[in-house]
């Protein structure tokens, strides 16, 4: 273990004995306890979002009160509602300009996979767009259901699974297009990936 | 002095209690229990949740593979195919049986739709909610994860948040008044059971329901009756 090591792959790089095992769960239980949500509160399903916040669900349990107006600040964007195709590079710049770790929840069938609106004008699923840690289904989802979505992500943070999914895939949503554009050899293109 | 009557407010709220429902989706603490307080709120009697395929009695499927409930799906979630049934093992009482049944989870709205296209009443759908998935091929659920099992009932996977209790209201399929049925049960919706668990008692008509607010008998009669000769097909 060295220096380059933890200044390139950050804690993964850490060779693990007692003590940065004990540290690395300490960040993680510390990320899982304050990841206020970036507010992305697109449809219906953010008024389920805001019934979540409500004093009857109470979100500051999990300390993620604070819907963030500004990405700098946020961790998890809750994508709550279904993404056009004119809001689609919005979202990926909210998404882009949010500081690592960051996670994504797709709330809702129209944000998972466009859900009733198969057309033209709506993203047939926001994971083409950013990588997504945990769908939750429902039209909207109630609050219970964006709970055990919230619940979910944060057991995957404190595991820790989903920061060495992200490096494997390269910070991308995982799927793989190949790209015809008639000027050459067929390349392929990893969706959401920088 | 304005402000003490501001004050006054937050005085009074202090003693009315905590309104927070500390639902944590069944999520374990330190010490690996999961909290009493971790309760759902009580849904409504009809809510819709995740669907699951019935059986009958003798174990034999009620889905006939039809296709009624993909073709009136207003968000295509749901892909049936149909087979033939085999001579000598057939899965339902039918010509043909559901060889292929798979709702997208990540589509399916929770309208009901297929629920009352259903012609056999093998789709029908439980209150369970809270559930989220974490890939994309979770989100399917095949015909095995959907039918209910030898006792009736539904399978719960990993990732949904089943209590105790939940799934007696599972089946059950919302029988509208059905003049041509038996004249008690005019202005009556009934429940049918399968496997004989999770019946419910009818609905009482909207005037009787004003009179009284006392919950009804929970007796079989009303669903099995319905189920037998009250139906309206």
């Amino acid at each position: 273990m060295g220096f380059a090591d933890v200044s390139d792959k950050g804690l993964a790089g850490l060779e693990h004995n007692v003590l940065t095992g004990q540290l690395e769960k300490l960040v993680n239980w510390s990320r899982a306890r304050s990841s206020w949500p970036a507010t992305f509160g697109l449809a219906c399903c953010a008024i389920e979002m805001m019934a979540t916040g409500g004093s009857h669900y109470d979100l500051a349990r999990y300390g993620m009160e604070v819907f963030r107006a500004s990405p700098r600040q946020a961790d998890v964007m809750i994508v709550a509602g279904r993404v056009s195709q004119k809001m689609a590079p919005v979202l990926r710049q909210i998404y882009d300009q949010m500081m690592e770790p960051k996670w994504v929840i797709s709330m809702g069938v129209c944000a998972s996979s466009g859900g009733m609106f198969n057309n033209y004008a709506i993203v047939q699923g926001v994971d083409q767009i950013v990588p997504v840690d945990v769908y939750a289904p429902g039209c909207p989802p109630g609050p219970e259901t964006l709970l055990h979505a919230i619940n979910t992500l944060h057991h995957s943070i404190e595991t820790g699974e989903l920061l060495s999914r992200r490096n494997a895939n390269g910070g991308g949503a995982g799927i793989t297009v190949e790209q015809r554009d008639g000027q050459g050899e067929p390349k392929l293109i990893t969706l959401g990936a920088r | 002095m304005g402000y003490l009557e501001g004050f006054a407010v937050t005085f009074k709220k202090w003693g009315e209690g905590v309104t927070t429902r500390e639902y944590r989706a069944g999520r374990k603490n330190r010490k690996g229990e999961i909290s009493d307080k971790d309760t759902k709120r009580p849904k409504p009697e009809r809510a819709h949740g995740r669907h699951v395929l019935n059986k009958y009695e003798d174990g034999m499927e009620k889905c006939i593979g039809c296709e009624l409930c993909a073709g009136v799906c207003p968000a295509n979630c749901i892909y049936v195919r149909g087979a033939e049934n085999p001579v000598d093992d057939p899965k339902s009482p039918g010509e043909r049986f559901g060889y292929v049944y798979e709702i997208n989870y990540l589509r399916c709205i929770h309208c009901d739709l297929c629920v009352e296209a259903c012609p056999t009443e093998a789709i029908t759908e439980s209150k369970l909610f809270e559930f989220s998935f974490t890939n994309r091929q979770d989100a399917i659920y095949t015909k095995d994860e959907l039918l209910v099992g030898d006792d009736g009932k539904p399978q719960q996977m990993p990732w949904e948040d089943w209590r105790p209790g939940e799934d007696e209201m599972t089946s059950g399929w919302m029988r509208a008044t059905a003049p041509s049925g038996k004249a008690e049960y005019l202005g009556v919706t009934g429940w049918s059971g399968e496997l004989g668990y999770g019946v419910r008692a009818g609905d009482l008509p909207q005037d009787e329901k004003d009179a009284v607010s006392v919950t009804i008998s929970t007796s079989d009669d009303h669903g099995h009756d319905g189920h037998d000769d009250g139906g309206h097909h």
